[in-house]
């Protein structure tokens, strides 16, 4: 059975950071386990960029990590824990600048230092860019280093399954998709960084692979996922595909204009206008499509307002915003330079995930998450544009290193007999999965199953929310649950057996939709992206804390855990 | 248009004897682009059809194939782009193992971008700040960072089929891709890595690459520029 020090699931941003930091704190039996090869995960697609304090630009000299911090609690409308967000600010600028030493190809000022930009609530340029491709350019110089370290990966490998027994991990179960092999791997610590759940959404921004499956398997094991009601919508989705329009594009001054020509921000956020934080940006269209200012309002796709950038000029455009013009011109067959672009609200982001603490820690011993998938919780109801690419490096590499500590101080039991006993056990686990959906009915297609989910979801539990839609969401998530069980793997090869892999993350989906949806049902406020018609304001009284799922038999038991709070009391948000 | 035939490039490895032809009727959205048909023919005529995708957005380089009778990414090639007498043809990038259907092995590809060491080679411990790179320092190198990997140009040129042992346009691009950072300290080194038969001096210029690639980049360009590099040095050492 294959046996490693380090089992790091993910290869994203998160991910390798983590298994760069392990190696480098002396673990080198550490490796990474990925569905795609690392620069195909949906860390590529980062746009905008990675907020630091560098005070690198005219305008934001006097930036410091303190005012980073205040933006980002203020941001999250005060439900992130202030102490894991003074960790994240003050190592943002070590962070980049490490990036920056192993060759990340980021934009400079004519100083020759890192260029910066505005981008929404922090209000002047605190965001450090490569053009608007920063993802790809940090996750290729990722990737490099990983390479560099010659640490070991086993791509295109799928982990079916966490294994967890007597509150230890054990490793994890793969499935090896170019021969079709499970493969158990032992582990004496493993971490997740596995990203996302967009995908659970219709009209989403994301990668087709986000499908939360490594939330799904922590919650299975028992770990409670936290904060899942929090999903981020971003305003400007392309209209038709819901590719992202970076929110670099109103940072570098683009406008929104409803169809009568008005920049209505000036009604939402006086101040703040086109820059202010996602939620409000996202609302605040949303109303105007709903209130027939919008174009399109009942056509098919939905509505959409404009994001009109022409007054950028030309030169601006290419040289700031290029891949934004390059997915205009290929998928709406527009040129920005010489025409307004169609966007709507879509799911962007998760703000809630795995629950961990400071160090990536889980309550299982030597099970760590880091990225997208975990909630450590740093973005708390809303997240800041900038500030994800910033937490998937910062706690990636802070959770690799603590692992590597785990390990040398001789880490959890190292009973190797049981370890394997645990992971045959999962295998026949899976195994039996597998078998039950080849011998289901075959009555349901899952792909119409996940169709009738991502609308559930993004009409139900999206922008908007109250009381009977929700109640009917967790409604509709039951009732297909029960379909999901007359789906059928209708194809039985080994090799590359996408059927296998979209009918089995099925499951994980539904289970992650009913959380997200229980937790906004419960949650009777309306703070950050969580918007309650019927509970329009904030209340802090009665809500401000964690939400906490756990998975029984008859659905999610949630229970609250208090938000840490050090520097900034709660205050009214305005901006 | 209501409809159009997608003919897909099959080969199962576990129960085909050699590759055939599979064709679909696909019922045709404006917009439409040939993953979405592709992922349609998996969700509902065919869910044995194998191939790698991602991003959809054209960025992550996982979905590049030969279609229409081109090298070209499926989830940005418009359908009704790539049409011929109805029908869009897909098959997988040639010259490579094909492990199923639109899977290729892809060893060769990444195995040639780790030989010209793909990473930042630096002098000693780094400065406390960032190392000052000027706009214009930068440009030098920046259009070469676009690469997605997806393989289209090397699987397109013709000076490496058949010799695995040729680096490709990809390779060598982004082995100029690190020569021309003002930040790199290991020019001579990669510049022997490249400076051979196997490298730079296979490259006959075909630009195919140059045609071929979804990011619009330039290789034979990047390969020139290293050959005027080489020439440079050599000459120097003969004074
Ligand atoms: C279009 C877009 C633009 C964005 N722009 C910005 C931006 O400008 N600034 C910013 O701060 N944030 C941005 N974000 C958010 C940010 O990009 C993501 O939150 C972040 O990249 C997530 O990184 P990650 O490492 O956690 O996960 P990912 O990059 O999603 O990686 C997850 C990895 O896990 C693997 N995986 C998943 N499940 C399994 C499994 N079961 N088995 C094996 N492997 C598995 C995947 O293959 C992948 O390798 C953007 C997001 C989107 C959608
Ligand atoms: S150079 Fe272009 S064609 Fe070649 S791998 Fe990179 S993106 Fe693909
Ligand atoms: S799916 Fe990413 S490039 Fe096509």
């Amino acid at each position: 059975m294959l046996s490693h020090d380090i089992v790091i699931v993910g290869g994203g941003l998160a991910g390798l950071r983590a298994a760069i930091a392990a190696h480098d704190a002396g673990i080198r039996d550490v490796v990474v386990v990925s569905q795609v090869t690392p620069v195909r995960a949906h860390s590529v697609a980062a746009a905008g960029g990675i907020n630091g304090a560098l005070g690198n630009a005219e305008g934001g000299r006097d930036d410091s990590w303190e005012r980073h911090m205040y933006d980002t609690v203020k941001g999250s409308d005060f439900l992130a824990d202030q102490d894991a967000v003074e960790v994240m600010v003050k190592e943002a600028v070590p962070v980049i600048l490490e990036m920056e030493h192993w060759g990340c190809p980021f934009s400079r000022n004519p100083d020759g230092t890192i260029a910066q930009r505005p981008f929404g609530g922090a209000g002047f340029p605190r965001t450090a860019y490569a053009a608007d491709k920063t993802g790809h350019a940090l996750i290729h110089t990722m990737f490099q280093q990983a390479i560099k370290r010659q640490i070991k990966m086993y791509q295109e490998f799928m982990v079916l399954r966490l294994v967890v027994a007597e509150g230890e991990v054990r490793g994890i179960v793969a499935l090896d998709i170019l021969r079709g092999e499970l493969v158990p791997i032992r582990a004496r610590a493993v971490l997740f960084a596995t990203g996302g759940a967009g995908k659970i959404y219709a009209r989403s921004t994301n990668n087709l692979l986000n499908t939360g499956t490594g939330m799904a398997m922590a919650y299975e094991a028992g770990i409670p996922l936290k904060d899942m009601e929090f999903i981020q919508f971003h305003p400007t989705g392309l209209w038709g595909t819901n590719i992202l329009m970076t929110e670099g594009a109103r940072g570098e001054g683009g406008y929104l204009v409803n169809n009568q020509g008005e920049r209505f921000m000036a009604r939402y956020a006086p101040k703040a206008m086109e820059l202010a934080p996602r939620d409000i940006v996202a609302r605040s269209i949303q109303t105007e499509i709903n209130e027939g200012r919008g174009f399109n309002a009942d056509g098919p796709g939905g509505g959409y307002v404009h994001l009109d950038l022409r007054h950028l000029g030309r030169a601006k455009i290419m040289e700031r915003l290029p891949e934004v013009r390059e997915i205009c011109l290929n998928f709406a067959g527009l040129d920005p330079v010489e025409q307004p672009i169609p966007v709507q609200p879509s799911q962007h982001y998760t703000m809630g995930g795995i629950d961990v603490n400071v160090n990536g820690e889980s309550r299982v011993r030597g099970f760590y998450a880091a990225g997208e998938c975990a909630c450590v919780s740093v973005h708390g109801a809303n997240r800041l544009g900038g500030n994800s690419l910033l937490d998937t490096i910062v706690f990636g590499k802070i959770a690799g290193k603590h692992m590597s500590e785990f390990v040398q101080s001789g880490g959890r039991s190292r009973d190797a007999a049981a370890d394997e006993a645990a992971l045959r056990e999962a295998v026949r686990a899976v195994e039996a999965r597998i078998r039950a959906l080849e011998d289901a009915p075959g009555t349901e297609n899952g792909g119409d199953i996940r169709q009738d989910l991502r609308e559930t979801m993004f009409q139900k539990v999206g922008i908007f929310r109250d009381e009977a839609t929700l109640a009917e969401a967790i409604r509709d998530i039951r009732r297909l649950k029960e379909r999901y069980r007359n789906v059928k793997i209708r194809h039985t090869g080994k090799v590359f057996n996408l059927d296998l892999i979209q009918q089995y993350e099925l499951g994980g989906m539904l289970e992650v939709a009913e959380v997200i949806a229980a937790g906004a049902l419960a949650r009777r406020e309306s703070r950050g992206s969580h918007y309650r018609l019927d509970y329009r304001e904030r209340d802090d009284a009665n809500f401000l804390k964690h939400t906490l799922a756990f998975r029984t038999p008859e659905g999610p038991r949630l229970e609250y855990s208090p938000v840490t709070i050090t520097r900034f009391q709660p205050e009214a948000r305005r901006y | 248009m209501e409809a159009f035939n997608l003919k897909i490039f099959r080969y199962d490895p576990e129960k085909d004897a050699g590759p055939h032809w599979d064709t679909f009727r696909i019922p045709y959205r404006e917009g439409m682009t040939v993953l979405e048909a592709l992922l349609r023919v998996v969700e509902h005529d065919d869910p044995s059809l194998a191939m790698r995708y991602s991003c959809r957005e054209a960025i992550c380089g996982s979905c590049a194939m030969y279609i229409s009778g081109w090298y070209r990414l499926a989830c940005k090639t418009q359908v009704k782009d790539a049409l011929e007498d109805g029908t869009v043809t897909v098959s997988p990038l040639p010259h490579l193992r094909v492990i199923k259907d639109l899977v290729v092995d892809m060893e060769p590809f990444w195995r040639n971008y780790e030989r010209i060491k793909p990473y930042l080679i630096e002098d000693g411990p780094p400065p406390e700040r960032e190392r000052l790179q000027t706009p214009a320092e930068r440009a030098q190198y920046a259009e070469m960072v676009d690469c997605i990997l997806c393989g289209a140009c090397y699987t397109s040129c013709p000076s490496g089929v058949n010799n695995e042992e040729y680096l490709g346009p990809h390779a060598l691009l982004w082995a100029a891709r690190f020569y021309f950072d003002s930040r790199d300290a290991g020019k001579d080194e990669r510049l022997n890595r490249v400076a051979n038969e196997n490298g730079i001096f296979r490259c006959h210029t075909a630009f195919n690459c140059v045609e071929t690639c979804p990011k619009h980049l330039n290789q034979t360009e990047a390969i020139q520029r290293l050959k005027a590099e080489a020439v440079k040095k050599a000459l120097a050492l003969r004074r």
